[in-house]
């Protein structure tokens, strides 16, 4: 039998190899990534230099920008600025950690279902149907509100066994419920591309190798059919960041999002709107900066579905 | 003058992985009437000819770089697209390959059928449809009238492949593009369609150009062959001039690797036992015969081994014993109480495969030989019946006891692209079965046994870190076989495992299942559509219909004097490419 050699590279490339060759010769998607993480140095690094954003001084509201306000300040003579720069730590977070909670929660429970199939298949997915039934906000806003319940215990529990500054605590526990409720519930269509994707797999003969080989149950499901799932999980969660970040601003909006006189993107262009007719940069401003980042977003998650199709993949 | 004149065609492809010299420079004809076979394996450019001279192929990355297509007097490359269009099925016409997908699931046969008529033609509708039914009636689907208004779904394979002919004939064209028309079909249905092709070129006259990879096909229809490979045309001549005196060393590789009734090797030759390519830099190659091509083959001749032919008078112990198998599939039975429908895909099977022995199982495309395969190793389960491997009945194991055996009988599959995991390095997925089964102690150890597996199947060490997307079809098949062997089993059940290969890579992993058969003593239940690979490989052959077993019988004596109607219809539909035909043929 003559040996073949075809090819000389010792080590091979992996289709996630490919993947981000692909990825990083598409400019849009690079810039995408450079600008948010721009944003994310900004909102959580530089942050700490800025002024106080929450500190009033009433004699200097509505200043024009200047060298000590860079984008003046706003009807309780805050700085602008700094209150961006703050509002955008809250937002960022909301859409990092419900999408990192949902797509937990999705890819294990979508994985399940579809893997083991059958009457377990059923029941689940009809949760998720009945949950998918409610609107999505309504639900939220109960979660959220349960899980409030909590905040305040958990801040004074936090302030006397670990000695951790009130405030600060205060701020984080305001918002954590938010985050959860969103990723909490956020999963729901993402266990059903994920289940759609085990489907598929399943039926690869590279499984059912598996199973002649006497592989268990839960080595084949997380060895050989999630890491094959999760390319289109990955594009999909990225276009669900935005959302997230957007449902946010919705409820800040509404005012059942983040307290003031915490802020978020989403509570400072509530503000914002306020004044409109006089103040227009109070809406521009924030506004821009939460335009950019899902922008950004969207981009990033477009070059990465174009990276990781499975059509541009070799096989 | 000819009707079709190919000259100097070259069609690249350009990507940003480089150029492709998918068609380069070839050149052929094709007379009224005349059937011209185009053969090559994958990647050699047939279809793209085809596709190039019709203008189908998608521009970037195609692109034609020379040459001309001469029909009837036009220069079809550079018509402008109105014309070209009117040519496109109403003059031309084109037979795919998939009869599932090129057909309209929405719309009827008939419709399908009667729309070029009205796209070409200017004739009221009950026109066309009268001709339509005629065509249908003409390609043998039965009861036309009736059946016409029925869709896609409701055809099967053979019935969908004759609508794709009367749809491609209807408007009476002066040649037929048929780019691989029977490959998705049983042989049966296959001998038939080829016979339709045939009459229909002595009624009609239309001259067909007729691409597949299957030489014994070619043999069967055409009356001359042009012989591809990557590219380039490597020799064009008559039927019988090609397989009594093939000139080109190709050519003559790739007559010899093919298993045929009459094949008496027991190592096939591979193309590469005839041929020397150079790769240029600049992508050009050079083709040369081997200067030891024929001691090559005295010596594969004299390897063979001839106690192969003798039947064994003493039968060794069975090893695997099936008894009344029977495996059935229920669908419906939903909540909304949909009636359960059963489908028995084996329906009482007796099987015996003693030790270090093949079995051969064949049966056409839906008979049910993959589900006993998957039943043996309780891939799916087993309605009733019991599989006996080597005393113990496995029915009865306990799922520890079946994890155990698992480890005695593997599985390789029909398409090595699906059957290893895409994310996993070629060294991750031969030590995972070790490390499942404990084989083996620690990392080196274990990484020894998985470079000499590497090399049992021709591969090496350096391959060890790379994906299987790096690798080609067949090296993705020892890498399934490598990984088959890795748990020392004693009984393979090879599924359908060389039936997506070319014929030169085929020989190769035949060769290799036969050599891995004699050093590692083992047992096959070989499952295959294709008759003449299945005498190739088994000492004894059991013949499939519809969920049974029709015959069984030692492989010599059921090719030569088959009981049952059934195999002899099976036999008889495979093309012959025997010389004797040949020459009777065209004499």
């Amino acid at each position: 039998m003559p040996k073949e050699t075809a090819g000389v590279t010792k080590h091979g490339s992996s289709l996630w190899k490919d993947a981000r060759h692909r990825m990083a010769q598409n400019k849009f998607a690079m810039g995408s990534l450079g600008v948010i993480a721009l944003m994310i140095l900004f909102c959580f690094v530089f942050a700490w230099f800025c002024k106080d954003p929450n500190k009033v001084n009433l004699v200097n509201k509505f200043a024009p920008s200047s060298g000590e306000h860079w984008f003046g300040t706003d009807a309780l003579g805050r700085d602008l600025f700094a209150r961006i720069l703050y509002g955008g730590q809250v937002s960022i977070l909301v859409g990092l950690i419900a999408t990192a909670v949902s797509v937990a929660i999705g890819i294990v429970y979508g994985a399940v279902s579809g893997f083991v199939g059958g009457r377990t298949d059923a029941v689940m997915m009809r949760v998720v149907d009945t949950l998918l039934a409610i609107p999505f906000l309504v639900l939220v806003i109960v979660l959220q509100a349960t899980l409030s319940n909590f905040s305040g215990d958990a801040t004074k529990w936090i302030v006397e066994s670990w000695g951790w500054d009130k405030e600060f605590t205060g701020r984080l526990t305001n918002v954590v419920p938010l985050f959860f409720a969103l990723g909490l519930l956020g999963w729901l269509t993402l266990s059903r591309i994920v289940r759609a994707q085990v489907l598929s797999i399943k039926e690869r003969e590279f499984v059912e190798a598996a199973v002649a080989l006497g592989y268990s149950k839960a080595r084949i499901l997380f060895r050989h059919v999630v890491p094959n799932v999760l390319g289109p999980t990955i594009v999909y969660s990225t276009l669900t960041v935005p959302g997230f970040i957007m449902y946010e601003a919705i409820l800040s909006f509404l005012g059942l999002g983040v307290e003031s006189p915490n802020s978020s993107w989403g509570v400072l262009i509530k503000e914002g709107a306020n004044f409109l007719e006089t103040e227009i940069q109070l809406l521009l401003l924030p506004g821009l900066f939460f335009s950019l980042t899902l922008f950004s977003l969207n981009f990033l998650g477009d070059g990465l579905r174009d990276a990781l199709d499975v059509k541009a993949a070799k096989d | 003058m000819s009707l079709l004149e190919v000259k100097n065609l070259k069609t690249y492809f350009h990507t940003r992985a480089g150029t492709t010299r998918a068609v380069d420079d070839i050149s052929f004809s094709i007379d009224k009437g005349e059937i011209v076979g185009v053969v090559g394996e994958s990647g050699s450019g047939k279809s793209v000819t085809c596709h190039t001279m019709l203008g189908l192929l998608p521009s970037p990355p195609a692109k034609v770089e020379g040459g001309a297509v001469t029909f009837d007097g036009d220069e079809l490359l550079h018509l402008p697209p109105p014309i070209l269009r009117a040519i496109r099925g109403k003059r031309i016409s084109m037979i795919f390959q998939d009869p599932m997908s090129c057909l309209n699931p929405y719309l009827t046969i008939l419709d399908q059928v009667a729309e070029p008529i009205l796209t070409h033609e200017n004739v009221s509708r009950e026109e066309a449809e009268r001709r339509a039914i005629e065509m249908m009636k003409k390609v043998g689907i039965r009861d036309a009238e009736q059946r016409a208004r029925s869709h896609p779904h409701e055809f099967s394979g053979g019935m969908r492949q004759r609508a794709m002919i009367a749809m491609a004939l209807v408007t009476n064209p002066d040649l037929l593009l048929a780019d691989e028309p029977t490959t998705a079909l049983d042989v049966t249905v296959q001998a038939r369609i080829l016979q339709i092709l045939r009459d229909l070129r002595d009624d009609l006259g239309v001259a067909v150009l007729f691409v597949t990879h299957d030489l014994g096909v070619v043999a069967d229809v055409a009356d001359r062959v042009v012989v591809m490979y990557r590219g380039k045309v490597v020799e064009q001549g008559s039927v019988l001039s090609i397989f009594e005196n093939p000139s080109h060393p190709y050519v003559k590789g790739l007559l010899a690797c093919r298993p045929t009734f009459e094949t008496k090797y027991r190592i096939l030759p591979t193309v590469d036992d005839f041929l020397e390519t150079e790769e240029a830099s600049d992508g050009s190659l050079t083709l040369r015969e081997r200067p030891d091509a024929t001691a090559r083959l005295a010596e594969l001749e004299s390897k063979s081994d001839p106690e192969k032919q003798v039947d064994d008078s003493s039968e060794p112990e069975p090893l695997l014993e099936v008894k009344d198998l029977q495996v059935h599939f229920t669908s419906g039975g939903g909540f909304l109480g949909k009636p359960k429908e059963t489908v028995k895909a084996v329906d009482g099977v007796d099987l015996s495969i003693p030790k270090a022995k093949t079995l051969g199982l064949v049966g056409e495309s839906g008979c049910g030989k993959t589900t006993i395969g998957r039943a043996i190793l309780r891939l799916v389960p087993s309605t009733s019946g019991f599989v006996r491997y080597d005393g113990a009945n496995l029915a009865s194991l306990n799922p520890a006891e079946l994890i155990a055996c698992r480890k005695r009988m593997q599985i390789i599959f029909q398409d090595p692209y699906a059957s290893l995991n895409p994310r996993l390095t070629i060294e991750q997925a031969l030590t995972e079965p070790l490390v499942v089964h404990r084989i083996g102690s620690g990392a080196s150890e274990r990484r020894d046994r998985v470079v000499s597996l590497l090399e049992e199947v021709g591969l090496s060490s350096e391959h060890l870190l790379r994906y299987p997307h790096e690798f080609s079809g067949g090296q993705r098949q020892r890498l399934c076989v490598a990984r088959a062997l890795a748990v020392e089993p004693e009984f393979i059940v090879c599924d359908e495992c060389v039936s997506a290969m070319d014929v030169s890579v085929q020989a190769q992993v035949l060769n290799l299942l036969n050599e891995l058969q004699e050093s590692r003593n083992l047992t096959y239940l070989f499952i295959s559509h294709d008759l003449s690979v299945v005498k190739f490989v088994s000492d004894h052959v059991a013949v499939m219909q519809a969920g049974r077993i029709v015959e069984t019988n030692c492989a010599e004596e059921l090719y030569r004097n088959p009981k049952e109607t059934y195999t002899q219809e099976l036999l008889d539909a495979v093309p012959k490419a025997d010389l004797e035909t040949l020459r009777k043929r065209s004499g």
